[in-house]
């Protein structure tokens, strides 16, 4: 038979009870019982400074927020893009840079390529709506009402509202979120005023379409440009192309490429999501950023999580004494203060990303807020990530105060003083 | 009676590691703080210096950036002579017909691709930016496929040299020469002759923008407003100054970005320092129960810890400041989305950023040791005593 295992449980600051885990059964100094188990002395313990706790689970708790908050720029930058029919897709651009113009009957060249399902040209507008101001930025492009959602599959709009932009040249189809932000129903007229071509388009809003992803466009005629703007005729800034299937994309782009290489007008072509991290990357080294932020961040809170866990460790120099002299092994010890620490760093981990939650959703749909943070949501991966960095950060933090409490030589402790 | 100065000195000294792990968080902090003022601060310069105050930019009306759009060519002869434009030495005015076009060029670092801006100019457009000066080489002769690199494009790009081709449009073009503007946005320009330019990527017969240099800033404001309500002309003037000051919009996400990043650090921090005052408080019950009974009062206590709560701060901010240091200069690209080519700016540590990194670490400071100071004020001095 093995001796019953006794603990000691803290009571506030500096009562003690004493008790046998093993039995279930606990009597506290003023005589009351308790169950208590070694998962409760841990929780208790970790928050009976409930100040200090306090502090370091906030303290925590906005790091992995800003952790958290990183971690979802990222994913929306670099993992996001795309639904499964996004990768069928290829985007063709003038082989010296995007502001050169390719003619049009590309087109029709472009659908002998084995592989290729649909083309459709799309002419970059750049106009203005109301004013110049970031948060009335919205992609706007030129292009061809038969085919453009025969490319863009994965963009849902009802067939009577397709037909009616069909008839009338100077219609328009607009992104359901962007028709959400500015309010536009069918039927509601809007004016672009052009910068890169001098004419201001008065549209028609006649069908709204659900993107897989906010797309913040708004698709018209192209025709429409052609008629006002002589040098536009013929010409189009970019060409969308459905292939027909995701394997495909790199035997089209090369087949395309090839066959305008020795033409005056060469082209570049590559798949959606290459084409949309290019833009991104243009932003600057968003990458190098991100992750110099989400360093600095990480080895702040690991700083304070270990200097949390270092004073509190050291304030119970004696009592680990008394653990010891009661037959603790230095392992449990050391598991009973690496516990307490990952729990109040897992606290402040879930506090956290429920804030982040709370702030990217706030930001999404912020007046004045332009489109950054449109469609982003923290994840469900995201956010178990970000709950074990809290608790990686923990264990990490109580190692080695841990470590030191745990080889504590009896005596010394005893005698400790504080 | 205040109590010195010299007490929290010793006081931080004897429970060093305690302090200089908190100094560390603070400092870090502080660190990502400059870090994005700094970048700001370099971007701020790339594009407010960029332009002067004596040339005046005149593009089609409506248009918002050089690269949308033309107007014809037959219009620049009546800009020309309108008044108070300056004289070269052989009595022509200064003025100049450009085109600037995007091209894709691959990184040195073979990381990726960036579009980059090039300005075809007449040769009168070297003479109205004094500030470019050459640092290598010579500058591109007129009817020749010659250009000159900025400094950034010099130093990012390969086959930037003088005496390398580089390989855009139709065909290759000889590099010449290397230019410095004193890291304003021309850096990361690649300049050529207008005509060249324009054949090459067939836009003759018609400039994007047209540059005219005043004799002053008077005559310069003077004739912006001549350009702008000529109905005749539909083109719209503008002082370079101004053009560049709009670009510099394009750091507003950064700049948001920064802010949130820099607010929420600097609260996780506050409560580090509160917590580390907090035990600071704790464990010296007894003494400042003893400071009490010697005779000093509430207020000079609440003072004492305040301030060793600030010099915990400042100690931060000057590490901060120092591991800052290695970026300073560290220059990087930001993609511009008025010109869709890339600008290349530094990191650039002014006094202006130090200083608003000390101010903010001392927010930090008094956040944070305020309630534990008000909470020293406050004890018992019996029971702290007994403790």
């Amino acid at each position: 038979m093995s001796i019953p295992r006794l603990l000691l449980y803290p009571q506030g600051e500096r009562k003690f009870g004493i008790g046998c885990p093993s039995q279930g059964i606990f009597l506290s100094t003023d005589g009351v019982r308790i169950r208590m188990t070694l998962t409760r002395f841990v929780t208790k313990s970790a928050f009976r400074n409930r100040r200090r706790s306090i502090l370091t689970v906030l303290s925590i708790t906005f790091s992995l927020l800003l952790l958290t908050l990183m971690m979802t720029i990222w994913r929306g930058f670099y993992i996001d893009k795309g639904s499964a029919q996004s990768a069928q897709r290829l985007i063709t651009r003038h082989r010296v840079s995007l502001t050169q113009n390719l003619p049009v009957y590309y087109r029709e060249k472009m659908r002998t390529v084995p592989g290729v399902v649909a083309v459709a040209p799309t002419q970059w507008f750049g106009g203005l709506y109301k004013d110049e101001k970031p948060e009335n930025f919205f992609a706007q492009f030129g292009t061809d009402p038969a085919e453009i959602f025969k490319v863009m599959t994965d963009f849902k709009i009802p067939g009577d509202q397709l037909a009616a932009w069909q008839r009338d040249q100077a219609g328009c189809v607009v992104d359901s979120e962007l028709a959400k932000k500015f309010g536009w129903k069918i039927g509601d007229r809007i004016v672009l005023q052009g910068t890169i071509f001098p004419v201001n388009l008065e549209l028609t809003i006649r069908g709204i379409f659900i993107a897989p992803q906010p797309s913040i466009t708004v698709y018209f005629n192209q025709k429409y440009v052609e008629e006002a703007v002589s040098w536009a005729k013929g010409r189009s800034g970019t060409f969308n192309i459905l292939a027909d299937s995701p394997d495909n994309v790199t035997k089209v782009a090369a087949g395309v490429d090839a066959m305008f290489h020795n033409s005056p007008e060469p082209t570049k072509t590559e798949s959606e999501k290459a084409f949309q991290l290019s833009f991104i990357n243009s932003l600057g080294n968003v990458k190098a950023f991100i992750l110099s932020i989400c360093f600095a961040v990480l080895f702040a809170t690991l700083l304070v999580s270990a200097n949390t866990m270092a004073m509190s460790i050291r304030e119970r120099t004696r009592e680990v004494a008394v653990l010891k002299t009661l037959g603790f092994t230095r392992q449990t010890i050391l598991r009973l203060y690496v516990g307490e620490a990952i729990i109040v760093a897992l606290v402040g981990g879930v506090l956290g990303c429920l804030l982040a939650i709370g702030l990217v959703t706030g930001l999404a749909n912020a007046p004045g807020m332009g489109f950054f943070f449109l469609g982003m949501k923290v994840t469900i991966p995201t956010f178990l990530l970000a709950i074990f960095i809290a608790g990686l950060v923990g264990f990490l933090s109580a190692i080695l105060p841990a470590y030191h409490a745990a080889k504590l030589d009896i005596v010394e402790g005893l005698r400790y003083i504080g | 009676m205040a109590i010195p100065i010299s007490y929290n000195i010793r006081n931080l000294k004897l429970r060093k590691g305690l302090t200089i792990m908190t100094a560390l968080g603070i400092a870090l902090t502080v660190t990502t703080a400059v870090f994005l003022l700094a970048l700001l601060a370099g971007l701020q310069k790339a594009f407010m210096a960029s332009g002067d105050p004596l040339n005046v930019l005149v593009m089609r009306k409506g248009s918002t950036a050089e690269l949308s759009g033309g107007f014809d060519a037959d219009l620049f002869p009546t800009l020309k002579t309108l008044p108070g434009i300056a004289q070269d030495r052989d009595g022509q005015p200064i003025a100049s017909g450009e085109w600037v076009v995007v091209v894709v060029l691959p990184r040195k670092d073979g990381t990726g691709e960036v579009n980059v801006s090039v300005r075809g100019m007449m040769p009168a457009g070297l003479t109205l930016r004094p500030g470019a000066k050459l640092v290598e080489g010579r500058w591109f002769t007129p009817g020749q496929r010659e250009v000159v690199v900025g400094h950034s494009i010099h130093n990012r790009f390969s086959g930037a040299n003088v005496g390398d081709t580089l390989d855009f449009a139709k065909g290759q073009w000889k590099v010449v020469g290397v230019f410095n503007s004193g890291g304003t946005a021309y850096d990361s320009e690649i300049w050529g002759d207008v005509n060249q330019i324009a054949a090459d990527f067939d836009r003759q017969g018609g400039y994007a923008s047209v540059y005219l240099r005043a004799t002053d800033p008077v005559a310069a404001d003077a004739l912006k407003h001549r350009v702008s309500d000529d109905q005749r002309l539909k083109l719209e003037g503008t002082l370079e100054t101004e053009y560049y000051e709009k670009q510099t919009s394009s750091g507003g996400a950064i700049k948001f970005i920064g802010m949130v990043v820099a607010i929420i650090m600097a609260i996780g921090s506050s409560f580090a320092a509160m917590n580390t005052m907090y035990a600071a408080v704790a464990y010296r019950s007894k003494e400042i129960a003893t400071l009490r009974i010697i005779g000093f009062s509430r207020p000079s206590i609440l003072t004492s810890f305040v301030i060793e709560s600030l010099l915990l701060s400042l100690l931060g901010a000057a590490v901060g400041i120092v591991l800052m240091l290695p970026f300073n200069g560290m220059s990087t690209g930001i993609g511009n989305s008025l010109t869709f080519s890339e600008t290349v700016f530094s990191l650039h540590l002014t006094w202006g950023v130090a200083m608003t990194a000390v101010v903010f670490a001392m927010i930090m400071g008094l956040l944070g040791g305020f309630a534990p100071a008000w909470h020293a004020s406050r004890q018992d001095i019996l029971t702290s005593l007994r403790a």
